[in-house]
């Protein structure tokens, strides 16, 4: 009964779902930690160290806190659509962890948890569904500095979301598909695309920035002149949902930068270069995997810790006078080379 | 006065190997010496005459130096402090002195470390010492008692000795 192929199907995307729920709700608090350690050494300082080895309990006490916190529900807020905000931001980049291959096979088991053909497109539309959450919660609070934070945010997602997509363009070009996985395995056959791609890769990294909401693009955010925001209102484990959703959002960003651009789980040497067949090799392209995304997000809070806000008139310059004309002559540029190299 | 604005490169105006730049910055640092005092492991270096919890203090003979003038308890901005004035014992080293407090209460939680009590005190009976982490979770435990403030003190090895000497 065990080896009938529908039943093992489903225990096998049992699974796929206990990994994907494990590595997102391990990973988001320690990136918390990481962020607030990694940003005190930048400033020379120690970080949380006390709770537990080297702070390592922290994310465990600063849960608790903010479920023991009050949970404020002001009069004027528009309560269905207040409570629904944060659970949206948090659930797009849940999903979008289904289409990203965090492995090549572990066993009979594909490390994907649904390996369709239309994965980037599924990828990005979903992605950009966490500013709805942002806006709606900007909204639904009735008050002023978070609907600046909502209107900003919202303005700023969908400038950069059409440097994102326009950026991918050559990547789909070269490698002829939008299935992830594909586009994963062509890596291992070609070499990483961030080599042929550098200018996507560049402006595809930096529109994430601006879809996560970091510094040097956290607008919607901005202590200084916001106050904080979209999140002003929230207390208690609302606000936990947001200040999780934003670490997942970072998350999935660096999964999505692995995958296109950083070869996913291969590692451009034998074994770790073809799909695996043995148990072992398996397991360690999940670690190859769960290895660069650690790198991207350390990029992620490197990055938030030496550049300064932008202002927003230069954002959505930036935005529109720069990324997207440079995003278009990037998808001529590589059209020309691949239409000579194919004739001559 | 017109400041001159620079006039930028277009090496400085394509923006990113200015940031690549900074972040060679902020990565030198991470390994950098911390300045982070580790508090209740590394206290602070005080200066010579800080001003931190007063106390009352003993002659090398164990007498109880205030006489219970309460000069400190008027000169004390917050009114911190309270004297209540008692009888010193009959015979004994304390025959020929003059009277002593029953009971000085300070008010941690009002005292602003200010030092005029001990400026003020005639009979040199109350000092400043170098204790400052004095906090409790009641406001009846933040009341320094006789007791306690003589404990505190400890003796004062002064030269005078004004009691032995009537
Ligand atoms: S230090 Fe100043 S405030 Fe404190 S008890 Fe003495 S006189 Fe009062
Ligand atoms: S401490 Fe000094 S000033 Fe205060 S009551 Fe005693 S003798 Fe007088």
């Amino acid at each position: 009964m065990w080896t009938d192929p529908a039943i093992l199907e489903w225990i096998f995307i049992l699974v796929k779902i206990i990994v994907i729920f494990g590595l997102v709700l391990s990973i988001v608090p320690y990136t918390v930690l990481a962020e607030r350690r990694i940003c005190a050494w930048i400033q020379d300082r120690v970080g949380p160290n006390r709770v537990g080895f080297q702070g390592l309990l922290q994310p465990i006490a600063d849960a608790l806190k903010l479920m023991l916190k009050e949970d404020m529900l002001s009069n004027h807020v528009h309560k269905v659509v207040f409570t629904l905000a944060p659970a949206l931001v948090f659930m797009p980049s849940l999903m979008v962890l289904a289409v990203i291959p965090w492995g090549s096979a572990i066993g009979p088991m594909t490390c994907v948890l649904s390996d369709m053909n239309a994965g980037m497109l599924f990828a990005l539309a979903v992605a950009s569904f966490s500013v709805y959450g942002i806006a709606l919660a900007g909204w639904a609070s009735n008050s002023k500095y978070p609907f600046l934070g909502g209107m900003r945010s919202a303005a700023q997602m969908i400038s950069y979301e059409v440097c994102l997509g326009l950026s991918l363009v050559p990547l789909f070009m070269q490698t002829g598909s939008l299935n992830l996985s594909a586009i994963v395995e062509y890596q291992t056959q070609h070499g990483w695309l961030m080599l042929y791609h550098p200018v996507a890769c560049f402006i595809f990294i930096t529109s994430l920035f601006a879809e996560c909401n970091r510094t040097p693009f956290d607008l919607p955010e901005a202590e200084q002149e916001l106050v904080s925001g979209y999140n002003i209102e929230y207390s208690s484990l609302k606000f936990g949902l947001f200040f999780l959703g934003e670490y997942a959002n970072m998350l999935v960003a660096s999964a999505l930068v692995t995958t296109l651009f950083l070869g996913g789980w291969s590692l451009p040497f034998a074994p770790f270069n073809a799909p695996a067949t043995v148990i072992w090799v398996g397991l360690a392209h999940v670690g190859i995997f769960v290895a660069k995304v650690c790198a991207m997000l350390f990029l992620f809070i490197w990055v938030r810790w030496t550049v300064p806000r932008f202002r927003y008139d230069q954002l959505m310059a930036l935005g529109w006078k720069v990324f997207f004309p440079l995003a278009l002559v990037n998808i001529v540029v590589v059209a020309v080379i691949m239409a000579c190299r194919a004739n001559l | 006065m017109i400041v001159e604005r620079p006039k930028l490169t277009i090496w400085d105006r394509l923006y990113m190997p200015q940031i690549l730049k900074g972040m060679w910055i902020t990565l030198k640092h991470i390994p950098m010496k911390r300045f982070t005092r580790q508090y209740p492991e590394e206290t602070p270096p005080l200066p010579k005459r800080y001003r931190g919890v007063p106390t009352l203090v003993r002659d090398p003979e164990q007498r109880v130096k205030c006489v219970a003038c309460q000069l400190c308890e008027f000169v004390c901005p917050p009114r911190a402090i309270t004297v209540i004035p008692g009888f010193r014992a009959e015979t004994g080293p304390d025959a020929k002195v003059e009277k002593e407090p029953s009971d000085f209460i300070i008010d941690m939680a009002r005292c602003i470390y200010c030092g005029l009590c001990e400026e003020a005190c005639p009979e040199e009976a109350i000092f400043l010492k170098k204790d400052y982490a004095m906090a409790s979770y009641t406001r009846e435990q933040m009341k320094l008692h006789k007791e306690k403030l003589l404990e505190l003190g400890g003796i004062h090895e002064d030269r005078i000795c004004k009691w032995k000497k009537k």
